[in-house]
Parts: structure tokens; sequence; C-alpha cells
């Protein structure tokens, strides 16, 4: 039975989502040296293209057909049978079409998230197959098992309510290997290139914790109490995690800085994502502060003890922080806010504990060995890394024939 | 003493600052400029239209050095910048009648260095 509410909220709500690419890409445009600002929006923006076109024609039915435990097979090709009529299994209120588009959003956001893996280097054609090999190899499979119908993960117990393992983790992994097996940037002696605009990371940051709130609570795919309980949790860690790293930035003798309080920010609203609808508002501020701990030490004492070079720490914040929300939501799930969910272990269930990182280490191992040999095969296709000149050139000017930004005038 | 300005490419910025870092020269001022020699640049487009025989991005290098550093400093700067294709840019060198740290007031070859 169709209602309007919900049908409403969860098209706003994929409006919301949608946003929230434009918005990564000034996150990480804003990171970037100038001269490589256009790639990155451009890689973002054609994500958006590319993968909506996927999606309608066969990666939502890779998704999310009732196949079996492990794809969803061919049964929805081309939205065939995907209509106006709701599909209970996923959301009983709103039509089949309307559920299918707010994934589309998701789908969309995860693979542009491994960008800030291999920024500045990468080819653009590399990208576009990279992207739409992983989008298909690995992103729908990882969503079948944890969302889609008869899915194995889904069938174990796994709580994942607006995408810690499906998108976070998932998209972290990948961004480990592929900055691993691309190897550093040209030149950087050690030293990592200023962000060139810090006013486009700060967009970028503002339209992501906006776009999230669809991310999240549109997640409950109706416009009810878990959306709402969602909604706060998710503000609230955000707030959290962005405070956290102004502070801990204080207290080590530095300056608070704005970077800073957008790495938290994010780095929260990663985390919070899997629990969103599962936990309580205290929990939400634990996960928060914990989280910026988590990915402060990543990006700051990890990464550059182990000299590998993820560009704008799409690991150290995704990777990390997802990973610590996933495991958050099997300490901290309560019955008392989501009855549909699971009791944590600090609600008597350490069980679910365990369940979560089952699903966690499923998902690193295989979003790790596919990105791997995607990697490799789009490596011996068209190689993957622009070659030396191109990278002192900056992308935009070698890949695309623009520039951002004139000298005069 | 001498003062030598350098048009480089701005990719080549990098391995120019290592070359001269190599040198021993170490106080250098770098500005972005346009100019326009004999090179044609990347042909860039925008919604179809090409912008061909604009201005293109250079670098400008000032450094001022004693004499004994003049040959080091152009050595460095052309093994840094060249890559035998047209646009590598150009060096002048002119002499420099005086040099004032501003901190200290001392003048002359004490106060490049």
């Amino acid at each position: 039975m169709i209602n309007a509410g919900d049908t409403a909220y969860v098209l706003v709500s994929a409006m919301l989502v949608m946003l929230m690419t434009p918005g990564l890409a000034f996150f990480y445009g804003g990171m970037v040296r100038k001269k490589n600002v256009l790639s990155v929006l451009m890689q973002c923006f054609i994500v958006l293209c590319l993968v909506s076109i996927q999606w309608v024609l066969f990666g939502y039915s890779l998704s999310f057909a009732p196949h079996d435990g492990f794809w969803g097979g061919f049964a929805w090709l081309g939205l065939r049978g995907v209509g106006s009529e709701p599909y209970a299994a996923y959301a009983p209120t709103i039509p089949h079409q309307g559920f299918m588009i707010y994934q589309a959003m998701f789908a969309v956001i995860t693979p542009a998230l491994i960008i800030g893996a291999f920024a500045e280097r990468m080819k653009f054609s590399a990208f576009l197959l990279f992207t739409l090999c992983w989008v298909t190899f690995v992103y729908d499979p990882v969503c079948h098992w944890v969302w889609g119908t008869g899915g194995w993960l889904k069938n174990m117990g796994a709580l994942d309510f607006a995408g810690g393992t499906v998108v976070h983790i998932n998209a972290g992994i990948a961004a480990l290997v592929t900055t691993l097996i691309i190897g550093k940037r040209k030149k950087l002696n050690g030293s990592t290139p200023t962000p060139h605009s810090l006013p486009l990371v700060v967009l970028g940051t503002a339209l992501l914790w906006f776009g999230w709130f669809g991310f999240n609570s549109g997640s409950a795919l109706a416009a009810n109490g878990i959306a709402v309980n969602a909604f706060v949790v998710t503000n609230t860690a955000a707030a959290a995690a962005g405070l956290s790293w102004a502070i801990i930035e204080w207290t080590l003798g530095g300056k608070p800085t704005i970077f800073g309080v957008c790495s938290g920010a994010v780095a929260g609203l990663v985390a919070i994502t899997p629990a969103a609808g599962y936990v309580g508002v205290i929990p939400a501020i634990i996960i928060g502060v914990v989280a910026t701990a988590c990915c402060y030490i990543a990006v700051g004492v990890i990464k550059p003890r182990l000299g590998y070079d993820d560009s704008l720490d799409a690991f150290g914040v995704h990777g990390v922080g997802g990973i610590w929300g996933a495991l958050a939501t099997g300490l901290f799930a309560s019955k008392a806010v989501n009855p549909a969910g699971a009791d944590g272990l600090f609600f008597g269930n350490p069980a679910q504990f365990v369940i979560q990182l089952k699903a966690v280490l499923v998902t690193i191992v295989y979003a790790g060995i596919l990105t791997f040999v995607i990697y490799k095969v789009v490596d011996l296709i068209v190689g993957v890394r622009v070659n030396e000149k191109e990278e002192f050139m900056g992308l935009d000017l070698t890949q695309h024939h623009e520039r951002a930004y004139t000298i005069i005038e | 003493m001498k003062l030598i300005v350098a048009i480089i490419q701005p990719y080549k910025l990098e391995a120019v600052k290592e070359e001269l870092y190599h040198a021993e020269v170490n106080l250098i001022t770098v500005s972005e400029v346009l100019g326009h020699g004999r090179q044609k640049g990347i042909t860039e487009v925008y919604r179809g239209a090409k912008e061909t025989g604009n201005l293109l991005r250079k670098i400008r290098l000032e450094i001022a050095v004693n004499e004994a550093f003049v040959e080091p400093t152009i050595k460095a700067i052309i093994k840094g910048a060249k890559s035998g294709e047209t646009g590598d840019g150009k060096i002048f060198v002119m002499d420099l009648n005086e040099c004032v740290r501003i901190r200290t007031e001392e003048r002359g070859p004490e106060a490049i260095g």
C-alpha cells in the first residue's frame, strides 16, 4: 500500500544523496593542487553519469533482484518489472522504482569515494574502466549480500543501516589497495601538498553533512520514528566528531583547524552510517568521538609512518571510520531504538558483535582481492597511471584540456 | 653579484628546485607568470571553442648569487628545466649593484648568502 509521506520522503532523500557526490567533489577538489582540481570534479561528476546508467541497465538487478545469496542475477535487467507497485521485501509503502532510484545514488557515491586514494595521478580512461568494473563486480555483489533479498550477510544477521560495510568499508579498502599499487605522487619529498582551496573543502563538507540526512534517515525508507532517530544521531555523531578533532589538535599543541573539523565531521558521519537506525543519542556521541580518535591516528600517525600516499585519506577516513562504525553497531545497537534490529554487546547480546566483525572481515577480504584484480586488468588494457610529464603538468590540462583558474582576469 | 632570472615550464619547477638544492643554492623567489615565446601549448577547449595562441603559464625564478655561484646556478637550472622541446624557457643573467639584508642591514655579497 503506497504511502504518500513515505514516498515523498524517500524521493527527497534520493535528491539529498545525489547532492553528496558533487559535495564530495568539492570536498576532494579543495584538497588537491590547483592543477588537478577539475580532474577530481570531473571524476566525481562522471561517476554520477556513468553509474546512473549502469544501475538502471543491470546494476540494480545484480544488486537487488531475488536470485540467491551471492548476487541478484538478471531478472530485473533494464528495470523489467520494477514499476510503481511496491516491492514489499524492500519497502512496502513506496513504489519499487522509488527504492531503486534511492539506491542508485548510493551506488554512485561509493566508487566516487575511492577517488581520494589515487587523486592527481590516474588516467581518465583508466578511471572510467576501473569504476565501471568496480561497481559491477564489487559494489553490486556486496550490496546484495547485505541488503538484497536472500543476501547471505543479511541472513547471518549483520546490521548495516545505511551502508557502513556496503559503502564505506568497501570503498575504503578499495582506496587502500589502489593507493598501494599505484604508488606515491611524484616528487613529494616526504611532504604533503597543501590543499589549494580550503573554502572548497568546507563547502563540500557542508554539502556532505546536509546530504547525509538523506543517506541515513532516508534509509528508514519511510517517514517515521526510525527516520527521525537516524536524523538525530547522524547530526549528533558528526557534531561530536568535528568537535573532537579540534580538541585533539588543540590539546596536542597545535591550533584547531577548519580542515580538521571538516575531516572529523566526515569521520563521524561515516561511522554513524551503519548504526544510525539502531542506536540512541548517547552512543552516537561516543561513536563520533571514537571515530575521530581512530581516523586522527590513521591519517596523522599510521599513514606517515607507513609512507603510503592515500592522497585525500579515502582509506583513513572512510575505511577506518567505516570499520569502527560497523563494529560499534554491534556494541551499541538496541531493540529499544529499533525493534526490527538487534541488541548489541552492551545490551546483553555479544553475538551481534561477532556477526558484525565477520561482516567487516568478509567485506575487507572480498573488496581487497577484487579491487586488486580489477586494477591489474585495467592496467593491462589501458595503463592506469599518467606519465611523469602529465603528472607534473596536472591532470586538468593533460586529461581534459581545461584549467580551473586564470592568472590574469 | 649577479641576478639570475629564469623563465621555465611550470611542470619543471620541482626538478629545478631539486637541482638548485644539490648545487647548494637555497635562496630563490618563485612567481607564476604568463608569457609568449615560440611554443604552442596544449590547446584548451571550452564548450567546443578552442583557445590557442593564448599566453602560456610559466614560472619565473629570481636568484641573487655571488660570482662563484653563477655557473653552478645556470647549470642546475638547465639540468632541471631542459626537455629539449620548444618552450623550455630562458635564463637571464644581469649585474646586481647592491643587496641589502633588511634584518641586519648587511650589504653586498654578505647579504646574499
